[in-house]
């Protein structure tokens, strides 16, 4: 499990603009370095992060190797009922990982 | 110095000069030529965007490992089933201060260390745990977390008693010249700081940040792995990880960074 | 660790600037496959310059990072919000940088990350609309280390 840390307000008015940020502790190797023996490193990324709201999405991104190591993300959602704001990151390997945060809109 | 009388008082005076590293104060104490209101962290010689990144506990990588390191601060470890919070309970109370005064005279090791180094110590004495690997992310992510409960506050390491052989070969270390450049630490950062090098400004060298998130590394990594890249910088051949000469810089370093506050987990480049 | 190939760490001190391509054995992008990148999006449709604007800093401290922002005047609503941004860099040896899905949730259509830069060249960004309609905004960046090679 890779340690993610999410940002975002737990509560919120109804409708309000909140901003979330995202670190993901990952290599994003590009597939164009070299070892100290000259052999490519294979290509080892995140390529898609969504986010869901009660169960519908409301972000999403596509990553290619351009975006760095360590993948900071930061998006605005509305904060339209309380609920579980869930993320997922996928790798180009198929593997997921998965954190929810619990929301209280008033 | 004491004043020379004799013969050739003058020819001593140029011999002593000549083997210090030249500084701009005339007559500065070898290693020691910033003075405290000239003393600047690396993270003043930072693009505004890499300071933005390092000030936002939210952007800054490095508290990824400072999360793990969290995490480990309350895991069992070792034969002993202890965690490092079975016996220091919270962190932020009990590690208040400590990384501040690392490296430092450690009676038990009979030697000056680091703060990795003394993690360790309590892994294999208290836990009955195998040490951690030198850069292994279990030890930077304690390291960092350990860090991180001094930051905000100035560096101040010992450097009396027994510190002292060990303060003092630091000093000779940093005024070693090395490698194939045959340069010294101290002819590039007392001497040439601020003044560029491949377009970017040589920063006074300065440790207080560590360990720090670096661009170039794309990772969190150590004081020790950064004065590694220096001994490449000039073509010399690194120490051993945990070589006592790395230990000795680091606490020479400290010592030349009082008064800077403490930045772990930093961002350099 | 990975260590620099002596004459990479030389070629790269004689000048602090990036490497030209035949001495990295890696492919920069051109403008032309950046191009197909673009039209990937754009189908036959062309973008128009303007309410996309990129915060990127002019001089990178390292390609490897760059802190990138990017927003779009939107109203962000039902009618009228912004379906997607497209990110592409011209000279990185792959174009195509992210891809971001938005939609009348997102509330704002602005999005920050930080991304790798192979050498000092154009950033573009394209938005799509949901009028079906396309938009887009550079910057220039220059960078003093580049990113994609070996550290």
């Amino acid at each position: 499990m890779a340690r993610a840390l999410i940002h975002m307000p737990t509560e919120a008015r109804r409708g309000e603009v909140i901003e979330v940020k995202t670190l993901i502790s990952h290599p994003m190797e590009t597939g164009y370095r070299r070892d100290s023996m000259g052999q490519p490193i294979p290509r080892h990324i995140i390529s898609r992060f969504v986010c869901t709201y009660n169960g519908e999405e409301v972000f999403r991104a596509e990553f290619f190797p351009a975006i760095a190591a360590n993948p900071f993300l930061s998006f605005f959602t509305v904060a339209t009922e309380t609920g579980e704001v869930r993320f997922q990151w996928t790798d180009d390997q198929g593997n997921t990982q998965t954190e929810t945060v619990r929301i209280t809109v008033v | 110095m004491p004043a020379h009388r004799g013969c050739a008082p003058l020819a001593i005076l140029l011999l002593v000069l000549g083997m210090a590293v030249s500084a701009p104060g005339q007559g500065a104490e070898p290693g020691n030529a910033i003075r405290a209101e000239e003393r600047r962290s690396g993270y003043s010689f930072l693009t505004r965007e890499t300071q933005a990144m390092q000030d936002d506990d939210l952007a800054n990588p490095g508290f990824l490992w400072v999360a793990e390191g969290q995490e480990l601060w309350r895991t069992a470890a070792g034969a002993a089933g202890r965690s490092c919070a079975d016996c220091h309970r919270e962190a932020p109370v009990s590690m208040k201060g400590v990384a501040a005064r690392y490296p430092a005279y450690d009676a038990r090791a009979g030697r000056v260390i680091t703060l990795e180094q003394r993690i360790n110590g309590c892994r294999l004495d208290h836990q009955g745990a195998p040490a951690l690997a030198y850069e292994s992310q279990e030890l930077l992510a304690l390291t960092a977390y350990v860090g991180l409960q001094s930051r905000g506050m100035p560096v101040r390491v010992a450097i009396d008693g027994p510190a002292r052989p060990f303060f003092e070969a630091g000093r000779a270390e940093f005024l070693m010249r090395q490698g194939q450049f045959n340069l010294s630490c101290a002819q590039c950062h007392e001497d040439h700081w601020q003044q560029r090098l491949r377009g970017l400004p040589i920063s006074q060298g300065q440790s207080n940040a560590y360990p720090a998130y670096r661009l170039e590394w794309q990772a969190l990594g150590s004081l020790e792995r950064r004065l590694r890249n220096c001994n490449f910088a000039v073509r010399a051949e690194p120490y051993p990880y945990g070589a006592q000469e790395y230990v000795n810089l680091e606490l020479f370093l400290a010592w030349r960074a009082r008064g800077l506050p403490v930045e772990t987990p930093g961002v350099r480049r | 660790m990975l260590s620099v190939s002596r004459r990479q760490f030389i070629l790269a001190a004689a000048g602090g600037l990036a490497l030209p391509a035949a001495l990295r054995g890696v492919a920069q992008a051109s403008p032309e496959s950046a191009a197909v990148a673009m039209k990937a999006i754009l189908g036959d449709a062309a973008s128009r310059e303007g309410k996309v604007s990129l915060d990127v800093p002019p001089i990178a401290e390292n390609g490897n990072s760059v802190p990138l922002t990017v927003k779009v005047e939107s109203p962000m609503t039902a009618a009228d919000h912004v379906r997607s941004i497209h990110v592409f860099a011209q000279e990185n040896p792959l174009p195509n940088v992210a891809h971001f899905y938005l939609g009348p949730r997102a509330g704002k259509a602005q999005v920050s990350t930080r991304i790798r830069l192979f050498t000092s060249q154009k950033l573009v960004a394209i938005a799509a609309l949901s009028d079906g309609s396309f938009w887009s905004g550079s910057a220039e960046v220059v960078i003093t280390l580049a990113a994609c090679i070996e550290e």
